[in-house]
């Protein structure tokens, strides 16, 4: 793309082609023969690893919706049976919910990349512009995608984020109906969102040849910020910066597939397991993480139009980032204030990401006022001061030089890593206040599960047992819809032959029809037919169980949760800790209370459960020893009954669970190698170069 | 992208029966698939809502304009939080009125706001009273 090329193709055929279409050329003189500055370090990998991540989000994507029902009623079951039906469909969803989130890691580290190396400087402005419109391209695909799936959090999300607009004056509510295509968000809605989560990407990879466009015509910044000037400043593209791109990649394919094979639900939040309803509002909403500093903004400005003006602003702001900082210099290495200022801004902002998963009470508020002054004031106080003020230390004369005084010294920056770590250390204190402030409900312990970890499985005698007391207790109130007869003879599950599972099925009743004469009729269940629900729809089972309904418990150990708080997770990031929803759900079980303790009213009709949030639970405890008889000499204790029927509903949650550990553990090992080959064939493409 | 011919026909006026809804009671229905509380107030509350002085109010609305007279122990409000449409919870927060959970906006036992981010009061549906216990809600 930056001019003509004088390549030529040696093939007849191609230089045939070449002669009509000179397409050849055009790869050629963009990704071969380009001249690359050969001072890149790795955070310019993240180019590349963000054209990979939006090539895979398309790929996935389109799958997926070959598969997709975007309608409010079946939506949230057809991303269930995606995961449980279609093939690899697990696999699928896990890379495109797991994808965006890295596509968003990845767009953070590649602009605060920018902001460091001053790479929206002169000539580089209309780059850095399609930038940030790419970014906000983003961030709309991104929330449309997560309204898809039309879970509670999904639509709540929805709700706030389209309300939103009402804020504009006098036009406010016509844009909200036109969102909307209603009078609240609904059907059309989805259908709307679910046309633009698919377009949007297209017009995303439209601007983003744009962006590359933009960056082969002025060239690539570079560390040191400073122009490539003759030759050996520079070098070919292809071999070198293919090959170290290539490298990148398959490191971030490492993190991505962490979270894929180890890790798919710690991105996202228990409350979109269960299906939206439009009459109950979670107590607490929150955005996917990646919106988080966005949302602490808006709500730490008490005005609603000025919330939502400000942010906007924080990220329109960004566009005026050429002309805010008019300093000279552009690689913060040579600007001693700005480095500085710099990590302290990227500091406020993942302060300010903590704050926007905090609920808006308190120190979080003052908090998040201050905050939102420092982000701004980095822009509009900060940086033109410094231009005026700074005193930066020279700069090497050209990429050569600077690439040559490498080998001497190295400053270390001691003073923005001591800021970082006290802001992580006040973070932590913090944290620590909060958790004894909000003692609300107890935490529920920890247990050892068969399933957790990197090579966890199902204990199949638990799965068979869990199974039983499911039946003989759970299922008089309790629906099992998600799961079909045939589920119990898979691999992965409770390890029943197929014969068995047609057994187990015959001795339920299942509606069927219309027949001949047109009316319903029971008939034994087979293979195919899923656990029939206890009541035939949700205001039934209101009704017989005193306005609580039972909720359906297949995915219950994914729908329920607690809050683990910081620091712990962090450290869950590493250990694969994500079985608070199994932890939770066995607590409840035993967490009942013949006593209320002092200072706990519960109101008639409701029972004392020590790990219930707010401790008044409808359901009248459940289960007591030696209910249910065990034929394989399994204790019949409610621990036991509770360890196991927990089990059993990890599975019924997550049936290709053992699957999708097992082709984790073979990606792992195949990624692995192939990071190593990377390594060293980039070792020996750059060895000349260094 | 405005709503369709169907979503406008099931946008009609509905009847709601008050009789069965005892003092002090509320109940929620949805109209436009918004959900509308009618909450039946006990004296205590009318007398909470009319004490106030009005002036001081962020969005400054005697509890009169609110409800319709002779029918003063009904309230019909649009139960969204003006400010980011989350549904307020009945019968909580400090005034006795709504309380929205996601970003903590009280209202009173007329649905005014009094406290938190929403900038204005509970909105007021169209409604009027078809007999002594029934209201048109549209």
């Amino acid at each position: 793309m930056s001019g003509p090329s004088d390549y030529q193709p040696s093939n007849p055929a191609l230089q045939w082609i070449e002669r009509r279409l000179p397409i050849f050329g055009l790869i050629h003189s963009s990704f071969v023969a380009y001249p690359t500055p050969r001072n890149l370090n790795y955070w310019w990998t993240f180019g590349a690893i963000l054209s990979f991540m939006l090539g895979m989000q398309i790929l996935t994507g389109v799958i997926l919706a070959m598969h997709y029902t975007p309608n409010a009623d079946l939506a949230f079951k057809s991303v269930e049976l995606i995961v449980r039906d279609v093939n690899y469909g697990w696999l699928l969803r896990n890379m495109h919910a797991v994808g965006a989130s890295m596509f968003f890691v990845a767009v953070y580290v590649h602009m605060f990349r920018g902001l460091y190396y001053g790479s929206y400087k002169e000539p580089r402005e209309v780059l850095w512009i399609l930038g940030v419109i790419i970014y906000l391209l983003m961030m709309a695909t991104g929330f449309m995608g997560y309204v898809l799936p039309w879970g509670q959090m999904s639509f709540w999300g929805a709700t706030v984020i389209t309300n939103l607009f009402s804020a504009v004056p006098y036009v406010g509510d016509s844009i909200v109906t036109l969102l909307w295509g209603g009078y609240s968000v609904g059907n059309p809605t989805l259908n709307r969102f679910f046309s633009l989560h698919y377009l949007l990407p297209f017009v995303i990879a439209g601007v983003v040849v744009l962006h590359v466009w933009a960056l082969h015509v002025a060239g690539q910044n570079n560390p040191d910020g400073v122009e490539p000037k003759t030759e050996k400043d520079t070098v070919p593209f292809t071999p070198h910066a293919t090959i170290k791109d290539m490298f990148g990649v398959a490191c971030f394919m490492l993190l991505y597939a962490w979270f894929i094979f180890y890790m798919p639900n710690y991105l996202g939040d228990a409350d979109n397991y269960i299906p939206a309803n439009p009459g109950v509002t979670p107590p607490h909403i929150v955005p996917e993480w990646y919106y988080l500093p966005f949302y602490a903004i808006l709500r730490s400005i008490p005005n609603k139009l000025a919330g939502v003006i400000a942010m906007f602003g924080a990220i329109i702001i960004l566009c005026f980032l050429p002309w805010l900082d008019a300093a000279k210099t552009k690689s913060s290495k040579y600007r001693p204030l700005a480095k500085q200022f710099f990590w302290i801004f990227v500091a406020v902002c993942i302060l300010l990401g903590y704050l926007g998963a905090q609920p808006p009470e308190g120190i979080y508020v003052i908090a998040g006022r201050v905050l939102t002054v420092c982000y701004f004031a980095y822009f509009l106080i900060v940086l033109p001061l410094l231009a005026r003020i700074e005193k930066p230390r020279p700069v090497p004369n050209s990429i050569s030089d600077a690439v040559l005084a490498k080998t001497g010294s190295r400053s270390t920056p001691m003073v923005s890593t001591a800021i970082v770590l006290a802001l992580a250390g006040s973070l932590f204190a913090g944290s620590i206040d909060s958790a004894k402030a909000s003692e609300g409900s107890d935490t529920p312990p920890g247990n050892k599960w068969s399933f957790s970890g990197p090579f966890g499985t199902f204990d199949r005698g638990a799965l068979q047992r869990g199974l039983k007391v499911y039946k003989e207790v759970c299922s008089s109130c309790h629906g099992l819809s998600y799961i079909a007869f045939r589920n119990l003879a898979e691999a992965g599950g409770p390890g029943y032959s197929v014969a068995q599972a047609a057994a187990f099925a015959s001795e339920y009743k299942v509606k069927d029809g219309p027949n001949d004469a047109g009316d319903m009729f029971e008939r034994p269940g087979r293979p195919a037919d899923y656990f029939p629900s206890p009541f035939p729809n949700e205001q039934a089972a209101r009704a017989a169980n005193g306005g609580a309904a039972p909720p359906d418990l297949s995915l219950i150990t994914k729908a329920r949760s607690y809050k683990r708080g910081f620091p712990w997770f962090i450290f869950d990031v590493f250990t694969q800790y994500q079985e608070q929803g199994p932890d939770y759900v066995a607590a409840l079980l035993q967490g009942y209370e013949e006593k209320v303790p002092e200072g706990v009213t519960i109101p008639e009709g409701s029972y004392y459960n020590k790990y219930f949030p707010g401790h008044a639970i409808k359901m009248p405890k459940p289960i007591s020893d030696g209910q249910v008889t065990y034929d394989d000499g399994s204790p019949t204790t409610v621990a036991q009954y509770a360890k196991d029927v927990t089990t059993f509903l990890m599975w019924t949650a997550e049936p290709h669970m053992e699957a999708r550990k097992s082709l984790g553990f073979q990606v792992f090992v195949f990624l692995i190698i192939f990071v190593g080959l990377m390594y060293f064939t980039k070792k020996k493409v750059w060895a000349a170069s260094h | 992208m405005n709503p369709d011919a169907s979503t406008i026909a099931a946008g009609a006026p509905i009847e709601v029966d008050l009789s069965p809804i005892a003092e002090g009671q509320d109940i929620k229905v949805f109209w436009r698939g918004k959900p509308i509380y009618i909450s039946h107030r006990t004296k205590k509350q009318i007398e909470e809502a009319r004490a106030v002085n009005v002036a001081s109010l962020p969005d400054p609305q005697t509890d009169e304009a609110r409800v319709k007279s002779g029918h003063e122990q009904w309230l019909v409000v649009i139960g969204i939080c003006t400010h980011l449409g989350c549904i307020p919870i009945a019968h909580e927060g400090s005034y006795d009125g709504f309380f929205c959970p996601c970003h903590g906006s009280v209202y009173d036992t007329s649905g005014r706001i009094r406290q938190g981010p929403a900038p204005s009061n509970l909105p007021v549906p169209p409604y009027q009273f078809v007999s002594d216990t029934k209201i048109q809600i549209g």
